[in-house]
């Protein structure tokens, strides 16, 4: 089969591969119809994760057709049309039975190493280094997923890939984020970035009854998404100060719930950002806590700081004495997305939300390191790339338009 | 396994026995609270040349070069990180030998200059002369391949009852199930078994165990019986988690590898022990809990440039 594969720093590459067969009796192997980019997968493509190995399949935002199943798999049938959530869980662990599948103990073959890192081991994830299971990803014609009747969630009805595979990862994400926030009537909740995951992150804080929803970022097309698609009140971080706008928004009080749906590669105007890139290339600190930092400093006394931002080692002047003296909570977490995927669903099945107003283009597989680095780039007003494996580059319409 | 994981390993080296005879007060010490002292010495040595380098220019005889001596202050403070990290990696005790030398280098150019205190530096020099042959024999010993005995202990907690856990454990035909190096145990009487183990370079090595004690859902032990090419033993309790969370099973593992046949198992077995228990307990969750062990060897890839760090660590 075909598989795009990671093969260094900014360096992917589409390789015919050898299809994945059965592990274990409990595994399925699914033919993937549509498989999208994330935002985290620039973190592997910008060389921000240790523990990728060159020839490592990527891809953690897939759905598709189960085309065979392990001898213990009773639930999925071959035919099936499935989501796969990004974590792999187990379903039977103490946090599984919890609905805390990001940390399934069981999931991660490599836990020792994640141990070394972080002390104890989250769940495995396909496709996303070694330190978390050296699974193979789904950015391919074919995947193999483990724990087939406790993940893939079967899609019954006439959905289009485009409406439902986001319950993979970045809706499950968005709403997590906001969900952690515990949002009240009245409330008003800033978001840092307005990538995939903060537009679902802002669309789901109104679902769970905000009164307004600022979305902070510094691409007009993805501000002008932010504002048109979900509503939000928008602020462009290179033309404004942050902080003063959401003071002067909020009276002076700054938002009740602020939401980082950034994370590692954060970039800000001035001279914290050189500062940052600084010590990250000198290997002095892995992540750059931009939006993190504003994101404490701008909340209000007693809110909270909900993190779906991807986060791998150590971050640098984080301003904890703010946390601590104003009363702040922080909530964060890899989305423990099975938990999420009946409800959302059914969310999307009622008319709430549709999730494929995010989707900007459609590539084939072939092409997905040019998609790696459009996104990457933020080229073509790229917001959400979704590979169509087993597609020609001729059928498709790479723009979408909505 | 990572959360729950406690473990109070370590290996028995054969010079930590007695039989090594050497008794000096250094030789006579534990390895790794020799390697952990001399951590402790970089630090506090570091400290005082990164804080008063004055102070160490005085004792040392040299002129004041303050500069340097900061800056081999902070070389000091590193080894001492990197040993106190690892007191059990040689490496990190054999990266204060060539500090040490650059240390003899500099007070040997310091003697040479007739604006020093002599007699001081001749005194500094021996004094690091001698840091430097513990830290040579620290490391030797460190550096030493495990040939004697191993012994690790780890716990982890299990999301079954005790008696599940005890029931799977007691029937030792399932041990190769989680125990990887093992490629087969036979019960062949009540209370005996025949075990195979493999190694690398397929390498067999047989042995026949018994079981010592055995108390339903509390704990088991077993011995190798004696004369086996691999003389082992082991042990594992367990106990109900506190709030009904499960069972907490620890299990300790004795090796000793008095022949050359059992060199190669040796090899695998006395590496890492503690982690290689760690591992077989994780595996035992697995499959207690979710009836396999989650593989990943024999997923496709892509071109993979080279052998990595990865293949030998993660495997």
């Amino acid at each position: 089969m075909k598989a795009n594969c990671w093969q260094g720093k900014r360096k992917m590459s589409v390789e015919t591969v050898p299809d994945p067969k059965i592990l274990n009796s409990q595994d399925a192997i699914v033919k993937i119809t549509s498989s999208a980019i994330c935002g985290s997968d620039l973190h592997l493509y910008n060389g921000f994760v240790p523990t990728m190995q060159e020839g490592d399949i990527v891809g953690h935002e897939f759905m598709g057709e189960v085309v065979e199943t392990g001898k213990a798999v009773q639930k999925l049938k071959v035919g099936d049309r499935v989501v796969v959530p990004f974590p792999i869980s187990c379903g039977r662990c103490f946090f599984c039975q919890q609905g805390l599948t990001s940390v399934c103990e069981n999931s991660n073959p490599n836990a020792f190493l994640a141990e070394k890192m972080w002390g104890h081991s989250p769940a495995g994830i396909f496709g996303y280094s070694h330190l978390l299971g050296g699974f193979a990803g789904g950015q391919a014609e074919y995947a193999r997923v483990p724990f087939a009747d406790v993940g893939p969630l079967k899609i019954e009805n006439g959905f289009t890939d485009d409406q439902v595979l986001f319950l993979s990862d970045i809706f499950p994400t968005g709403y997590m984020a906001a969900e952690q926030c515990d949002i009240t009537p009245g409330d008003t909740i800033a978001v840092w970035g307005c990538g995939p995951v903060g537009l679902f992150a802002i669309k789901s804080a109104f679902l769970l009854g905000a009164e307004r929803v600022i979305g902070i970022d510094r691409l007009p097309e993805r501000l002008r998404k932010a504002r048109e698609d979900c509503g939000a009140t928008t602020i462009n971080y290179e033309e404004e100060d942050v902080l003063d706008a959401l003071n002067e928004m909020t009276g002076g009080r700054g938002p009740d719930h602020c939401i980082d749906a950034v994370g590692i590669e954060a970039h800000s105007p001035g001279v914290q950002y050189a500062y940052d890139r600084a010590k990250q290339a000198l290997t002095m600190e892995s992540d750059r806590p931009i939006a993190l930092r504003d994101a404490i400093m701008a909340c209000r006394n007693g809110g909270t700081v909900s993190i779906p931002g991807v986060y791998g080692g150590f971050v640098d002047k984080v301003p904890f004495g703010s946390l601590m003296n104003r009363s702040l909570r922080i909530r964060t977490g890899q989305t423990h997305v099975h938990k999420y995927l009946g409800p959302l669903l059914e969310r999307v099945q009622k008319g709430e939300i549709d999730p494929s107003f995010v989707v900007s283009h459609h590539m084939a597989l072939d092409d997905a390191p040019e998609g790696y680095k459009i996104f990457n780039n933020k080229e073509d007003e790229c917001i959400k790339i979704v590979l169509k494996p087993g597609e020609k580059r001729e059928n498709l319409q790479q723009h979408v338009t909505h | 396994m990572a959360t729950q994981t406690q473990e109070t390993t370590r290996t028995v080296q054969p010079w930590q026995q007695a039989q090594s005879g050497q008794k000096s007060a250094v030789l006579g010490m534990d390895t790794e609270r020799l390697a952990r002292g001399l951590g402790w010495y970089s630090i506090g040595l570091g400290l005082t040349e990164l804080l008063a380098p004055r102070a160490i220019a005085r004792l040392t005889g040299t002129t004041n070069h303050q500069a340097l001596i900061r800056s081999y202050g902070l070389r000091e403070i590193a080894h001492g990180v990197a040993i106190l990290n690892r007191p059990r990696s040689a490496a990190a005790v054999w990266s204060r030998v060539p500090g040490d030398a650059l240390d003899l280098a500099s007070l040997g150019r310091a003697l040479a200059s007739p604006r020093n205190d002599r007699g001081k530096t001749i005194g500094a020099m021996a004094a690091v002369a001698g840091t430097t042959a513990v830290d040579v024999l620290c490391a030797l010993k460190l550096s030493r391949v495990t040939g004697g005995a191993t012994r690790a202990e780890a716990n982890i907690i299990i999301n079954k009852s005790v008696e599940e856990c005890y029931r799977f454990w007691h029937d030792f035909e399932n041990l190769p199930r989680f125990m990887n190096y093992l490629q087969s145990v036979r019960i062949t009487g009540d209370t005996q078994s025949h075990w195979v183990a493999r190694a690398p370079g397929d390498f067999r090595v047989e042995w026949d165990a018994e079981i010592e004690s055995d108390v339903p859902n509390e704990r088991i032990t077993w011995h190798s019986t004696p004369g086996s090419q691999v003389q082992n033993s082991g042990s594992v309790e367990f106990k109900a988690a506190p709030g009904g969370r499960g069972t907490i099973v620890s299990a300790k593992i004795d090796y000793d590898f008095p022949g050359a046949s059992a060199a190669a198992l040796a090899k695998v077995l006395g590496k890492d022990p503690e982690q290689i228990v760690k591992k077989d307990l994780h595996r035992f969750k697995q499959v207690i809990e979710t009836g396999e062990v989650i593989r990943t060897e024999g997923q496709p890839a892509g071109r993979r440039s080279s052998t990595t760090w990865l293949d030998s660590v993660a495997r």
